[in-house]
């Protein structure tokens, strides 16, 4: 070991101690510094820091709600939840993803579209997410992959909730068809409950499923997960279950529904049932429906097409939304007004030469020749045009029009389905507003007998005549109850109209279909409890020249469909103690007493007796055409199970 | 009689210098090393492995290597100091060129078992080799011009060749190391009060450059800088990083969240936790309380190296001991300003926590030779 000198105690040796302190003093005061950030950050911002920890930490996933089912009256399902397969599949578990997809579409069909877009989307999600494969699987599908799952690692079949239609076109107008949520969905609502945006989510697009979205929606739920830092889901903490949707009971006899729909396939038509007493709608069939699945579903372009395209617009909801002349129909209403004018008396006559001049113009009846002396039961009985020319002229069209609302025509019902259309039944005021011309008397004539302005639906001729019948203002109702809570009945108050006119008018109507010479006395009903009351209606779509006139009119049988008369017939039974209301229109059908008549009878008679009825109540010469009629409805009335888009593929 | 004489006879020989050895300082490194073998074992959840057992394993080397290095005489480390710094500084020069490039820098020489860090050893050997010349510097000679320029190359050398791996916080380090040394040794203050008011002049003049014709910089290079002193301007780049530790450290509280309850380390969200943000994990779980137990351990290890310094007569001893006490100082100050948003983000370890082979052995190497000097200590 080498030995060495101690060296002179110089100046820098004598400076050590004192830098050293010097130093160290600066290193405490450092570590002085660290702490009090320490304790800043840990003691004072404390709560901040957890909170952001917990953002950090904890994300809220929602718990989609079961949406509510909808019901007819007797308990049968309309709309219901059922499970939708779907493959997906997790990129980390599969390992090789090509080979696995390859595997997959040996066992399943699947389009190529189909696999570009999911490796395009497992490219941009994290590896632990499940991407779709195939969505609207079959069960047979699942079962395939359920069985090679082994072979085909990251491959998970999944169960989702979708909505189903088991009734298929029966009620695609009343209920509608749910969707996924759109952006232009999105775009309407002022501030999007979250769970809309959850994806695939389903809200009603349009019918009841729109107007009640808020009661058959729910509350969606929530749980807390704990994520790290790429997203992946390490457990859930707690969740809190939503609410389901509410169940909806609708007043309509699906049973009852699915017959009117089959009584008027081949037409384009509306029918409307009604409770005359409760205002419940046991019935609202247009014709012809489309089958609302396929919405659900996301509908294809041709099949899109194919309903768009046909005449008879399948699309439309002829029975709220669409608005006709109500034509003959509506001569109770300018009786009644009439009646309540004191201007004419049931035992009145006029006299029908076959036209009426007003003005320079000559108004014409439907009989050529004329119906003589008339009074009010006859009138009705026969729809002579003359007579209400004549009444309402002297009644005035204020008034006609505000009984046509105290009936509830021009008068929006305020029922959830889409597209409620009000009618109208113009007056003085209207005209000037709208058209900015003076009424004409002309134009009274018209609005008479449901010409002219003067529009409605089958919805508003259902409830009119519910109306006549009872006398009271009956509401219709379409939601017998939410929940099991029972909403309101539709019953009403007494009308503010004379019960003996009424009566008049109700016995005329009594004679349209019961009295031989009754312009639906072909389509009466014979039980003797049950008998109906009705009135004919035929509204023209097309204006009638004089030069035709004087070479006799065209026959609608020889005119092209889209111009033919619309055939309309409402009708009420049993005429002693009214039960239902009955409103049948068939657009460019021809006459209400061939083509609307038979059919709201059937459709009347299906109600009464809650089911097919016997012969017995039909007129003994129909009775072999309506044996065969029921055999075949019978036939098409079974519930038919469709086969899918990739079934038919 | 020559006053090494008598300090050769009054020092201890054979085991029992065992018992001369200052075992406050021993234990406090063990205390600490422990702590590292917790929270390593927690980042891991719940886990020896990966990185508690082999930590522990070199911890048991370095105790190893700490007890014979401290068993040498301090005059032998002396003695060395100038071969230590040419080895050094020929591993960096070999780094340089053969080095396994790790992190984007190169860095390590692969021994096979276990990396070495050239730019670690050098933090010990250029203490080494300051302490060695101020010790030989006659003390009068201590402030001249030509004699300051020499330990000022001497630290200049290797600060460029770890400036070139490139890394700039290791650099900073031995800057700040070989300064403080100067310092002690007495070197006049003006020339501290002159590099100091030159650094500062030259960032003034640098930034206020910014815009105008003169500019200094290029605009992505002030960018970058921007970035560097302020993450917060990159959230989802270098701050992505920062404000998640300040988050975990945070929401440790006053007591912490609890052993392995800590989420921001447990679910990933924490960058680099078994390494340059351990403590952040350790504050998370364990709190304020913790993390001020930690600092204080880290306090008392200074403070016995000073006792120590301050009660040798020995000049080298004194310099030796205080420069290792430094840079232990300056490696824990920059990680935990670091990890507290303090300090820009520049890749220091926590000292005997952050798990790493070649930084602990080298450090458990450095207080062997702050041991030997309490040892040999002349009394």
């Amino acid at each position: 070991m080498k030995q060495r000198k101690p060296k002179a105690q110089g100046l820098a040796y004598k400076r050590l101690p004192r830098r050293a302190l010097i130093l160290g003093g600066l290193q405490a005061a450092f570590i002085g510094g660290l702490a009090a950030r320490m304790r800043f950050m840990q003691v004072e911002q404390a709560d901040e820091y957890r909170l952001l920890a917990e953002e950090n930490r904890i994300n809220i996933r929602l718990i989609p709600p079961t949406r509510g089912r909808i019901y007819d009256r007797n308990g049968e399902i309309i709309g219901q939840n059922s499970p939708s397969y779907r493959i997906v599949m997790v990129r980390e578990d599969a390992g090789d993803v090509d080979q696995v997809i390859a595997k997959l579409s040996e066992l399943i069909p699947l389009t190529s579209d189909e696999i570009e877009r999911a490796k395009a989307e497992m490219r941009r999600s994290a590896p632990f997410l499940p991407v779709t494969l195939a969505d609207q699987v079959t069960w047979a599908d699942i079962s395939k992959v359920a069985v090679n799952a082994p072979a085909l690692p990251g491959v998970i079949p999944e169960v989702g909730q979708t909505r189903q239609y088991p009734r298929y076109e029966d009620f695609a107008h009343v209920v509608g068809y749910v969707g996924p949520v759109s952006d232009y969905d999105l775009s309407q609502i002022a501030d999007p409950e979250p769970v809309l945006r959850i994806p695939r989510f389903q809200i009603g697009k349009v019918g009841l499923e729109a107007k009640q979205e808020g009661a058959l929606r729910g509350k969606a739920g929530a749980k807390r997960v704990e994520v790290n830092a790429t997203g992946r889901v390490m457990r859930e903490l707690d969740r809190q279950e939503g609410e389901a949707g509410a169940d909806l009971q609708l007043s309509v006899d699906a049973d009852l529904q699915q017959y009117a729909q089959a009584r008027l396939a081949g037409e384009s038509a509306a029918a409307v049932v009604i409770d005359c007493e409760t205002g419940d709608l046991r019935a609202i069939s247009s014709a012809p429906s489309f089958d609302p699945n396929l919405f659900v579903r996301g509908i294809s372009v041709a099949d899109y097409r194919a309903l768009t395209q046909d005449n008879y617009r399948p699309l439309a909801n002829k029975s709220v939304q669409g608005t006709y002349p109500p034509g003959s129909t509506f001569k109770m209403i300018t009786a009644m007004a009439a009646l309540e004018a004191g201007v004419v008396g049931p035992s009145n006559t006029v006299y029908c030469p076959g036209h009426l001049k007003v003005g320079s113009r000559r108004f014409h009846c439907w009989k050529r020749g004329g119906h003589g002396t008339v009074d009010l039961n006859l009138s009705l009985k026969r729809s002579c045009d003359v007579y209400y020319y004549d009444v309402a002229l002297r009644t005035g069209i204020d008034k006609i029009s505000e009984m046509a609302r105290i009936f509830g025509l021009g008068v929006k019902h305020d029922i959830p389905m889409s597209a409620v259309a009000a009618g109208l039944a113009p007056n003085q005021e209207w005209k000037e507003r709208v058209h900015g011309q003076s009424w004409l008397t002309g134009d009274t004539a018209n609005a008479s007998i449901g010409q002219g302005f003067m529009l409605a639906s089958p919805l508003q001729l259902a409830v009119m005549t519910a109306r006549i019948a009872t006398g009271r203002a009956v509401k219709p109702r379409l939601v017998r109850s939410v929940n099991g809570v029972e909403q309101p009945s539709g019953a009403g108050e007494p009308l503010a109209v004379s019960p003996t006119n009424l009566e008049f008018i109700r016995k005329a109507m009594f004679a349209v279909s019961n009295d031989r010479g009754g312009t639906a006395y072909r389509s009466r009903i014979i039980a003797d409890d049950l008998r109906m009351a009705g009135k004919t209606g035929t509204s023209q779509v097309r204006n009638i020249t004089k030069a035709e006139r004087a070479a006799g009119v065209i026959r609608n049988e020889d005119l092209p469909w889209e111009r033919r008369d619309h055939a309309l017939f409402v009708s009420f039974a049993p005429y002693d103690n009214p039960k239902f209301a009955v409103a049948v229109v068939v657009e460019h059908g021809g006459g209400g007493s061939k083509a609307a008549a038979p059919v709201a009878r059937d459709i009347m008679l299906q109600a009464l007796y809650n089911g097919t009825p016997p012969l017995e109540a039909y007129p003994v010469a129909d009775r072999e055409k309506i044996k065969e009629q029921q055999k075949r409805l019978e036939g098409d009335r079974r519930p038919k199970a469709r086969p899918t888009e990739k079934d038919r593929a | 009689m020559s006053y090494l004489e008598y300090a050769v006879k009054s020092t201890p020989s054979g085991f029992r210098k065992f018992l001369y050895m200052n075992w406050p300082l021993t234990l406090l490194l063990i205390s600490v090393a422990s702590a590292g073998f917790l929270m390593l074992y927690s980042v891991a959840g719940g886990s020896w492995t990966p990185w508690a057992e082999p930590q522990m394993e070199r911890f048991g080397l370095g105790l190893a290597v700490m007890f014979i290095v401290a068993l040498v005489p301090i005059w032998f480390w002396r003695n060395m100091s100038v071969l230590a710094y040419l080895i050094s500084i020929a591993l960096l020069v070999f780094v340089e060129f053969f080095g396994t490039v790790g992190m984007g820098a190169q860095r390590w020489i692969d021994l096979g078992f276990m990396r070495l860090q050239p730019s670690e050893v050098m933090k010990v050997a250029l203490v080494m080799v300051l302490a060695a010349y101020y010790d030989w510097l006659p003390s009068h000679k201590t402030s001249r011009p030509l004699w300051v320029l020499i330990p000022v190359i001497l630290v200049l050398i290797p600060t460029f060749f770890v400036l070139k791996q490139p890394d700039l916080g290791t650099s900073i380090l031995l800057l700040a190391a070989g300064g403080g040394l100067m310092f002690l040794a007495g070197v006049h203050w003006a020339y501290f009060a002159a590099v100091i008011a030159a650094v500062v002049g030259l960032i003034a003049t640098v930034f206020n450059s910014r815009g105008t014709d003169w500019q200094l910089l290029k605009d992505y290079q002030f960018r970058r800088i921007d970035t560097f002193l302020d993450p917060s301007t990159d959230p989802l780049g270098a701050g992505y990083h920062i404000t998640q530790s300040k988050i975990a450290l945070g929401s440790g509280g006053w007591n912490g969240r609890g052993f392995m309850q800590g989420t921001q380390s447990r679910l990933n969200f924490l960058p680099e936790k078994h390494t340059d943000f351990i403590f952040t994990t350790l504050a998370e779980e364990f709190g304020f309380v913790g993390g001020i137990t930690l600092l204080t351990l880290y306090a008392l290890i200074l403070v016995f190296c000073l006792v120590t310094a301050l009660s040798t007569k020995d000049r080298f001893s004194s310099l030796v001991t205080l420069g290792i006490a430094l840079n232990f100082f300056l490696f824990f100050a920059v990680n935990m300003s670091m990890v507290m948003g303090l300090a820009p983000v520049v890749g220091v370890p926590l000292p005997m926590v952050s798990y790493g082979g070649s930084a602990m052995l080298v450090l458990m190497a450095a207080f062997g030779i702050v041991q030997s000097a309490h040892i040999h200590r002349p009394r």
